[in-house]
């Protein structure tokens, strides 16, 4: 908890591998971030075969996926298929975007911006991100377990998920347990992180830095480590009760004399509630929307006020939003639960809480617009990024609308138009902001640029393809195909939109291919980028205050916040931007 | 080798009154809250739902539960001595105070797992037996690791990390501190178990 972080001359290991440095740390989940995020969207790009072509061999991987995923002949399994849409799901959420938004982003540039030497507790961060890792091979272990990874989806719904993977399989080690297992892991990891989130930011503030003086991004952090501070648990306490249905055939999620294929589930005593656990893991999975939206909130922000040259507008609005949005995402869970049977008094509450909390979400929207106008904006790479965040966020987040009413719900529900909503909100939403955050601070983390020629060549596509892929699936999902089909032109609708779906596929393709770009400057950059100083972006926060990389402890003088986070074009000043840590005497 | 310490490592912010392990305990005992306030509502909604034993029925001895929430109650108390005894400068009494701690959680793991879980289990009466059981063997289980995990941070206290004393008296109250407040709220929890498991 104290002391020995600032060793000097460590070796190799302790300096690189089980490093206590908060940047170390945030450079380690970036990167394994990253793998995972482009693993996760490998498994969908073979999934988009099988959707595109139903039934055909898949090129170039398919002798290679191995029994539990294909046939023969390379043809995806439909089993294969749910193994990979369970695993996507999961990785992409759990193992990709939130370490990337929190441990990535929050854990390098958090401390930075608060001008804190480090985390308030080192040991923890470094357990917090090993824990992380240990869970994510956990979770990968899945694919090589008897009978394949789990394939209940990423939602585990029991009954399902209760019996799944267990037939001619080893009782312990196969897919769901092991996801299970993982699960656990990745609960435990977020929970330390966010109790270290929570105390560096109320304790380790510098001198002048008023909880109103901080920047946007760390409100954003502050309001995401309580969601996963009290979000997580009640997951985690499915978790261990679904492990028991599993390995001890109690049966808390399973109803009595239920049957499967002809076979009575009579290994199970019974009584038990499948809603136990829908109530139980949309508690978690509901907040957790916000956690994967807030920070990438928090990085278009501080994008926006830097490059627009403005302060941002209604900072304290923002801030206000981003509070009264935590705390509401806590009472709309059951939105996801509309057609459940659970009762109409239930879907008429959640369906007016659920209407409540897009007011907040509108008025963030809103703010960062008007933040634009009369800037002079810089076409900058994580400027382009931003600004593709607020249509794509926005087309995310009033596609929402129609799902959170019961009425409309009924048609929509589990079809391609719900994959189509949250992927607006995830992918074109969140992953590109996080992108535009990668190339905003890439000159603080290594003091080089990331290239702009290779970073227009990056976002330009991505942008297109992004389209190409989601937006497809609100006139799949219309048509009426359900969100889980291994083939969905079995179905005469699904005939009619086997276009959509095309055009799905091939833009997904085409979208990992417009990574390759980024890719090659992410590592190439590090070398040879153009070497900048410590305020390249001519930025006013205090991470810019400090040496690029920073060295140890960060700062060579502790700084003094002397003012809000964005003066930006301050009225007869002899610069247009006033850093925090600047004192009035010197910059008259 | 030079080592300084974070700021408010040792001294209390002056907004949360706190410093910064404190802080982080309570923070980490929120969610503690959530975790067996989940399965505790997990409880209430299987109870209301599903075909669970009459409350007159006597499933469980309470007298079992009554002597381990005695021996967990003393416990707290001899927890608050230790704290209160190394804030008063007499390591001795302090340890001694945390060694009567331990024993106690040592006897109320002992009287659970041989009296209660091992008889029940003997009697073929097995987490799968039936909802009842199977949340209570889940929400009793999950609260003896955390008393288990109790015992060996204070074992750790009283053996290799004892040396913090010698060098940093401070920080070691500290340490006894939230160790006390994490063990304040493992009791609070099985305040809880007690009466909906032995006496609903």
């Amino acid at each position: 908890m104290s002391s020995d972080h600032h060793a000097h001359n460590p070796g190799f290991i302790s300096k690189y591998v089980f490093s206590l440095d908060h940047k170390v740390i945030g450079v380690q989940y970036t990167v394994t971030s990253l793998i995972f995020l482009f693993f996760g969207f490998s498994l969908m790009m073979i999934m988009r075969w099988q959707l595109a072509y139903p039934g055909e061999s898949i090129p170039l991987v398919g002798g290679w996926l191995g029994k539990y995923l294909v046939d023969n002949n390379g043809v995806l399994l439909p089993e294969g298929y749910n193994a990979l849409g369970a695993m996507h799901g999961t990785i992409m959420v759990f193992l990709g975007v939130v370490p990337l938004a929190v441990g990535g982003f929050g854990n390098y540039v958090m401390p930075l911006q608060i001008g804190a030497p480090d985390m308030a507790f080192p040991k923890l961060n470094m357990a917090s991100y090993w824990v992380y890792f240990l869970g994510g091979v956990t979770m990968l272990a899945g694919f090589f377990v008897p009978g394949g990874a789990a394939n209940s989806g990423w939602t585990s719904y029991p009954p399902l998920a209760d019996i799944a993977n267990t037939v001619g399989t080893h009782p312990f080690w196969n897919g769901q347990t092991v996801w299970l297992l993982g699960m656990v892991l990745l609960i435990t990891s977020s929970l330390l992180g966010s109790v270290n989130f929570i105390v560096t930011i109320m304790h380790l503030r510098v001198k002048g830095l008023t909880m109103f003086r901080l920047p946007f991004f760390v409100w954003a952090q502050f309001v995401t480590s309580f969601l996963l501070l009290l979000a997580f648990p009640p997951l985690e306490a499915a978790g261990v009760l679904q492990l028991m249905d599993r390995a001890f055939h109690t049966s808390f999620f399973m109803p009595e004399g239920l049957v499967v294929s002809g076979v009575v589930q009579d290994q199970f005593a019974g009584g038990g509630s499948p809603l136990l656990w829908q109530h139980l893991f949309w508690f978690l999975a509901h907040p957790e929307v916000y956690v994967l939206i807030l920070p990438a909130i928090g990085i278009v922000g501080e994008i926006i006020a830097n490059n627009t040259r403005r302060p941002l507008w209604g900072y304290k609005t923002l801030v206000y939003s981003v509070i009264f949005l935590g705390f509401m995402s806590f009472v709309v869970w059951a939105h996801h639960m509309f057609l459940t049977g659970m009762g109409t008094a239930m879907s008429t509450f959640f369906q007016t809480t659920t209407m409540i909390i897009s007011i907040p979400s509108v008025v963030i929207l809103t703010a960062l617009l008007l933040s634009l106008w009369q800037g002079s904006i810089r076409f900058t790479v994580p400027m382009l990024f931003a600004l593709s965040f607020l249509p794509m966020f926005a087309i995310g987040g009033l596609t929402g609308l129609p799902l959170g009413l019961s009425a409309s719900d009924i048609q929509l529900h589990d079809t391609y138009y719900v994959i189509g909503h949250f992927h607006y909100v995830v992918a074109p939403g969140t992953i590109m902001a996080l992108l535009g955050g990668i190339y905003f601070w890439y000159p603080k983390v290594t003091g080089r640029k990331m290239s702009t020629f290779l970073g227009h060549l990056h976002f330009w596509p991505s942008f297109v393809f992004m389209n190409t892929v989601f937006f497809p699936m609100f006139m799949v999902g219309l048509a009426g195909i359900s969100r889980r089909l291994w083939d969905q032109t079995e179905y005469v609708q699904g005939i009619d939109v086997q276009g959509w779906v095309r055009m799905s596929s091939w833009g997904a393709w085409a979208l990992g291919l417009a990574q390759i770009p980024f890719i090659i400057n992410f590592f190439y950059s590090a070398f040879a980028g153009k070497k900048v100083n410590e305020n390249p972006w001519k930025a006013t926060t205090l991470e810019w205050a400090a040496p690029s990389p920073p060295p140890h402890g960060n700062f060579a003088e502790v700084p003094v916040a002397y003012r809000g986070p964005y003066e930006y074009s301050v009225p007869d000043a002899k610069e247009d931007f006033h850093p925090q840590h600047v004192p009035d005497s010197q910059l008259v | 080798m030079s080592s300084e310490l974070l700021p408010h490592t040792l001294e209390a912010h002056p907004v949360t009154g706190m410093y910064n392990g404190k802080f982080g305990v309570w923070l980490f005992l929120a969610s503690e809250v959530m975790l067996f306030g989940a399965l505790f509502s997990a409880y209430i909604l299987l109870r209301t739902h599903g075909d669970f034993p009459s409350h007159k029925e006597t499933l469980l001895d309470y007298r079992f539960g009554a002597l381990n929430t005695f021996l967990l109650i003393t416990s707290s108390v001899t927890m608050v001595m230790a704290w209160a005894s190394f804030k008063l400068n007499d390591p001795g009494k302090g340890k001694m105070y945390l060694w009567i701690t331990v024993i106690l959680s040592c006897a109320f793991l002992f009287i659970k797992i041989k009296f209660e879980y091992l008889h029940k289990i003997h009697e073929g009466i097995t987490p799968s037996y039936s909802t009842f059981y199977g949340i209570y063997y889940c929400m009793t289980g999950l609260h003896g690791l955390h008393i288990l995990g109790g015992v060996v941070v204070m074992l750790y206290f009283l053996t290799v990390g004892a040396g913090l004393w010698n060098k940093n008296p401070h920080q070691f109250t500290n340490r006894i501190e939230c160790t006390g407040l994490y063990w304040h709220f493992v009791d609070l929890v099985w305040i809880f178990l007690f009466p909906v498991f032995y006496l609903l």
